[in-house]
């Protein structure tokens, strides 16, 4: 009797578990997210409103293989891309060897760093870029030679620009930063990062 | 054994300075530092966090003169040896799920009557101003060393600590976007040049929780795994992570629970 009852009640426990699945995984989502802002305190330049979300951020907390539907990605994609600020001057290229020293830099908006200071883009933490820099990472692809591949014509160039002021209005959830739309980088250290992939002298198109 | 670390040396310095001449080089370079490691190993200088570690928790202190011989790390009063690879786990006393270090917070708190803000006193150590955690941690993770990792989710708020870990796992945030997904949740990637482990696959995560704490040649101190966690944010660009944080014990949780069944092999030695 007692072993029946038991597994009565464990057959109903495990469907109400089913039942609720997505249910409970809400309630864990908006959980964690409370829990982490108690958790967290301010540190210089670092201040708790880094834990509120902004749209895509909440929507791309996901596993990879729990991303929205296609139809959704490319609605967000144009919710990002209705944000792109382009230079009023309507330049897009500054100089690639200041371009080379931002995708170098690691620094930037973390609590330890000067926030008077400017940010870095650290491109090479995650891209191969100049092949003489050979200490670069892989979670981005290699863009050895993107310029070269790509040509520079005014279409590519906004593109580019486009891609690094927020990478999120052309791959939604990608894992790039949003270096423009956040404010890691400003308008003219962009330009310099664009020359760095377009520019036929930049190192990156020899 | 300290006849051996030196021709490691040499042998990483070597391979350190043709990394340049070929892609294969890479994996080499890879291949010397893991020999380097293997060598640094049974004279890994973690040992003197261990027996500082020891005294401490042996020595009588705090306003009770009490020592920690009778801290209940899970497995019963006073009891060490394998305690650490159980941990994170609810304890009731406390009505909380706890890791090893909240748990270091609870006993000198309450065995040796220490107020909260002195037992969460620099919980990471910097050169002269040295880590009593740092020490305890060392000692206690040591007496774990080869056993398996057994972290049971036996509790609803153990198995809620679990969920919540996962989700934070994946919580995106920050002015870079960064979660601890985007840099641990692909097999074979790196920044720069360091192997970044992927935590969401069993070998890697399992490979990656089970060497920490770990001495930090880089630094030249014994890092927990609170530290770990705190450090990962602060590169994330999020705010500070308090220490023994709710969201740390749940993350830690998560990472413990998925090293299930591995042996446990720290304090490590790391670059």
């Amino acid at each position: 009797m007692k072993i029946i009852s038991r597994t009565l009640m464990g057959a109903g426990a495990l469907a109400t578990i089913a039942g609720c699945a997505s249910m409970s995984d809400a309630r864990y989502v908006q959980q964690a997210a409370e829990v982490l802002r108690a958790s967290f305190k301010e540190s210089g330049q670092a201040t708790l409103d880094r834990l509120t979300q902004d749209q895509p951020q909440a929507v791309c907390s996901v596993e990879l293989d729990k991303k929205p539907p296609v139809a959704e990605l490319e609605r967000m994609e144009k919710a990002q891309q209705a944000l792109l600020k382009y230079p009023a001057d309507g330049k897009l290229l500054g100089d690639w060897r200041e371009g080379e020293k931002i995708a170098q830099s690691g620094v930037g908006k973390q609590f330890s760093d000067n926030p008077t200071s400017p940010a870095g883009g650290n491109c090479y933490a995650c891209h191969q870029m100049s092949p003489a820099e050979i200490s670069f990472g892989t979670i981005g692809p290699p863009l050895l030679g993107y310029g070269k591949l790509r040509g520079n014509s005014e279409a590519m160039q906004r593109y580019t620009y486009g891609k690094i002021y927020n990478p999120q209005a052309f791959t939604a959830c990608s894992n790039m930063p949003r270096f423009g739309h956040n404010g890691i980088l400003t308008e003219q250290q962009i330009k310099h990062v664009t020359a760095l992939l377009l520019d036929p002298d930049s190192p990156v198109n020899k | 054994m300290k006849v051996r670390t030196w021709p490691a040396l040499a042998a990483l310095a070597l391979a350190c300075a043709c990394t340049g001449a070929m892609a294969q080089s890479g994996a080499d370079t890879i291949k010397k530092i893991e020999e380097y490691r293997q060598a640094l190993a049974s004279g890994n200088p973690a040992e003197l966090w261990e027996a500082r570690g020891e005294d401490l928790w042996k020595k009588k202190a705090g306003p009770k003169g009490a020592s920690l011989e009778t801290c209940d790390l899970g497995k019963g009063p006073g009891r060490v040896s394998g305690a650490y690879a159980e941990l994170p786990k609810f304890f009731a006393d406390a009505g909380q799920v706890m890791d090893l270090e909240a748990r270091l917070v609870h006993c000198r708190m309450n065995i040796q009557g220490l107020s909260q803000a002195e037992a969460r006193a620099r919980p990471f150590g910097n050169g002269n101003q040295r880590s009593d955690n740092e020490a305890l941690v060392a000692f206690i993770t040591a007496e774990s060393r080869g056993v398996k990792m057994n972290v049971a989710l036996d509790h609803p708020k153990l198995r809620e600590s679990y969920e919540l870990g996962k989700k934070m796992f994946y919580f995106r945030g920050g002015p870079h976007d960064f979660s601890c997904a985007t840099c641990h949740s692909e097999t074979g990637k790196r920044i720069r040049l360091q192997d970044l482990p992927n935590l969401t696959e069993t070998k890697d995560a399992q490979r990656a929780y089970t060497t920490w704490p770990a001495y930090r040649v880089s630094q030249g101190e014994l890092r927990t795994f609170q530290w770990r966690l705190f450090d990962c944010f602060r590169q994330q660009r999020f705010p500070a992570l308090e220490f023994t944080s709710e969201a740390s014990i749940a993350l830690t949780t998560f990472l413990a629970r998925n090293a299930n069944g591995a042996e446990f092999n720290a304090p490590a030695i790391k670059r």
